[in-house]
């Protein structure tokens, strides 16, 4: 790794390059906090035995696993282990459906030459420069001619608005596939594979961070989306997803009973993203330098 | 006429040179291909047209027939002479009308692309027949479908996921911007089409809607140039003292600020709303230390509610500026600093003169991509100040963007016309600015460059 130098030229006496890495220090540390603290305030708002929303000191005069129990438990009112599975169950569809739209629209893009490209690609940026849900009200419109807006067939719906419209999001990955060099792909034409073979069995086994990083963030969209979840769920409770739910515990009408299980249920679905994003972190970086190097 | 190859071949000479055969598939769709040898690919045609006269003779030519006029039938009570009793009629329902003729005009074009698909193939086709060359076979021709026409294959299934959940909507969107659909004058399932009327009255600088389109729009811009240039150039500032050489646990730094990033958006927005609150967490600490008499406002005050949701976004999007041109500050060739440091050029001027300029000539379509996104930053507004606070008989609140308000106009009030036309002038807005600057930055230009 290189890194870049922007401290005192060298000819300066040492003690003046330690303060400015003192400072630095202090400063990084000021801002670390400022940037923790949020997240740590929430976690212990969900340990906090006292209930309600506001309280006048920072730290919890008591703690309690209450919060996490009742989360799970309470299923009278908001059934947030219902929603869990509701929002497991449409995030896994969605991820298998928008991981093949992405990887085939990058490769047709990064790989074959075709009329219809350069168009597909205006196209795609300027449907990117509309608001997401100014079509919203529409799709709502389309999925109940289709009749999909009435109980179960909500999950459907939801799968449908989320992944119809990845093969837009093509950018990162085809940059990534752009950077496999085509010679691989000739030789393999050469010695008689098809166009099909190249994509399954040379540039899909190649891009696995590219791979883990569509899979990883289409998995995690529906966890995260609380507007086109919230307008087409409409009333129907039992087809909420976690964010619906956890948006709605912050409602005036929960607000006072809700208020620490919100942090529970925050936590709850933060830990497991933000280890999905951890790791993933490295393959968006891998994805952007390219995949065969040298 | 040795080399047909790359020739194009229109369906206007399909009908002036073709066969009978040739001739014959402008009404009896895929009697050309049919004719001279692709049996099942024309076969598959004719059953296509089938479908297709099927659909307009059952709904769309009646659908066509709403569109004009969207309908004039009210719901209500008819008088049944015969059986002498009020009976409850159905009335048109505008917005289902809309919908079906904007889909039939889709269903239409389709149609129409494919009928100069195959009179070009069966000209094609003809003359590969009268110069001798070989006709693919049904084949030949599906296993082309994984070989040189793969790129149909794989993006048949994607792009008609776009074209029914993002064009057809779309369409219809921009269709509702000229219509009186809307909660005023209770047009919510009867409407008309008006033309202009809603764009003169949300860009007339007068009445109530105008001023606050102009207001909203100008904070928008305020918004978006301090959102995307503050977070940038602080992130820059961040990751070049994180990866100063003398700074010590680089990854610890780096992971505290990517944490942030790695909690969903809409958790943090929402506790920090909450955390801001007169009785939040912020004001008691702030109170208790006796910093503070009274609570700060911060989402009850116009000015400081705008520099709370700016401030907040730095919160949110600094790690994201970090996390995405850390690589890249690496790649500054190593030379540039140490020419400049023999020149005895300081830390600042190095900054100005060399990194920034460097960076940005590198990450031009990454600050126009976060400009484009910062001003339809619907969950930062939506969910830290709800676009509050809001003055009486106003629908937009002081830190409504265009995007937020469009979904107050819609969800909220059912101006779904103004709302429209909202989305529309944003779309304006970012072409401008995307069309001005993307076309012009590298990266797009020499997208073949790696090659």
């Amino acid at each position: 790794m290189t890194t870049v130098k922007m401290t005192a030229p060298r000819n300066k006496v040492g003690g003046s390059k330690r303060l400015v890495n003192i400072l630095v220090h202090v400063l990084l540390a000021v801002l670390a906090f400022i940037w923790v603290m949020p997240i740590v305030w929430i976690v212990l708002t969900s340990f906090r035995a006292e209930p309600g929303s506001y309280v006048n000191t920072f730290f919890p005069k008591g703690y309690t696993l209450n919060n996490y129990v009742k989360l799970f438990t309470d299923r009278n009112v908001l059934n947030f282990p219902k929603m869990f599975g509701n929002t497991l169950l449409i995030a896994v569809i969605c991820c298998c459906i928008s991981t093949f739209f992405v990887l085939s629209v990058s490769y047709s893009l990064s790989r074959m030459r075709f009329s219809l490209r350069k168009p597909y690609m205006n196209l795609a940026m300027i449907l990117g420069l509309f608001p997401g849900f100014m079509s919203m009200i529409a799709q709502y419109y389309i999925l109940k001619a289709m009749g999909l807006t009435e109980g179960s067939a909500i999950r459907i719906a939801l799968i449908v608005v989320y992944s119809a419209g990845t093969g837009l999001g093509f950018q990162i990955s085809k940059g990534y596939f752009d950077t496999i060099p085509r010679s691989i792909d000739e030789a393999a034409v050469i010695d008689g594979a098809s166009q099909w073979q190249v994509f399954t069995r040379i540039t899909i086994p190649l891009s696995k961070p590219i791979i883990i990083y569509t899979v990883m963030t289409s998995f995690i969209a529906p966890w995260v989306d609380f507007i086109f979840a919230k307008v087409i769920c409409r009333a129907n409770s039992d087809q909420f997803t976690v964010a619906i739910g956890l948006w709605n515990m912050l409602q005036k009408e929960y607000i006072n009973q809700w208020y620490t299980c919100f942090a529970a249920g925050a936590v709850v679905i933060s830990i497991p993203i933000a280890i999905l994003f951890l790791y993933m972190q490295r393959f968006y970086v891998e994805g952007m330098t390219g995949a065969v190097k040298g | 006429m040795a080399k047909t190859v790359n020739r194009r071949y229109t369906a206007l000479e399909a009908l002036a040179k073709g066969d009978l055969w040739t001739k014959l598939s402008a009404v009896v769709m895929g009697a050309g291909l049919f004719g001279h040898g692709q049996k099942v690919k024309g076969v598959l045609v004719l059953i296509l047209e089938s479908a297709f006269f099927f659909y307009m003779f059952t709904t769309g030519f009646s659908a066509l027939a709403n569109l004009p006029g969207l309908g004039s039938v009210e719901a209500g009570e008819v008088y049944n002479e015969a059986k002498g009793i009020y009976e409850y009629s159905q009335g048109d329902n505008s917005l289902l009308m809309l919908l079906f003729g904007v889909v039939t005009l889709f269903v239409i074009a389709a149609f129409a692309v494919l009928w100069i698909l195959q009179m070009r193939q069966s000209l094609k086709i003809q003359e590969n027949i009268s110069e001798g060359e070989h006709v693919p076979t049904f084949k030949e021709d599906l296993n082309s479908l994984v070989n040189g026409n793969m790129w149909a294959t794989l993006m048949a299934l994607p792009f008609l996921g776009i074209l029914v959940f993002n064009i057809v909507p779309l369409v219809f969107m921009i269709c509702m911007a000229f219509t009186s659909y809307s909660k005023e004058d209770n047009h919510l399932t009867l409407f008309d089409w008006n033309g202009l009327t809603q764009f003169r009255r949300v860009l007339s600088m007068s009445g109530n809607i105008g001023r606050q389109f102009w207001h909203v729009l100008g904070w928008t811009i305020v918004w978006a140039i301090f959102a995307t240039f503050l977070n940038y150039i602080l992130g820059m500032i961040l990751a070049l003292i994180i990866n100063r050489k003398d700074t010590k646990w680089k990854g610890f730094w780096r992971f505290c600020f990517v944490l942030s990033i790695a909690v969903p958006q809409f958790v943090t927005l929402m506790i920090m709303n909450i955390m801001l609150q007169p009785y939040g967490a912020v004001n008691v600490v702030l109170q208790n230390l006796g910093w503070i008499k009274s609570p700060i406002p911060f989402w009850q005050d116009a000015t400081l509610a705008r520099i709370t949701v700016i401030v907040i976004n730095l919160w949110v999007g600094i790690p994201y500026t970090l996390l995405q041109i850390t690589g890249i500050l690496q790649n500054i060739p190593a030379e540039l600093y140490e020419a400049a440091k023999m020149d005895g050029a300081n830390a600042v001027t190095i900054f100005f003169k060399i990194t920034l300029p460097y960076m940005l000539f590198v990450t031009t379509p990454y600050l126009i991509t976060s400009f484009v996104g910062n001003i339809n930053n619907f969950n930062v507004i939506y969910l830290l100040s709800g676009g509050g606070p809001t003055y009486v008989g106003d629908t937009a609140g002081q830190t409504d963007l265009l995007v937020t308000w469009l979904y107050k106009l819609t969800i909220d009030f059912q101006y779904y016309n103004i709302g429209a036309v909202i989305g529309i002038l944003t779309f304006i807005v970012l072409t401008i600015v995307t069309l001005v600057t993307y076309h012009r930055s590298g990266s797009y230009q020499n997208e073949e460059a790696f090659m």
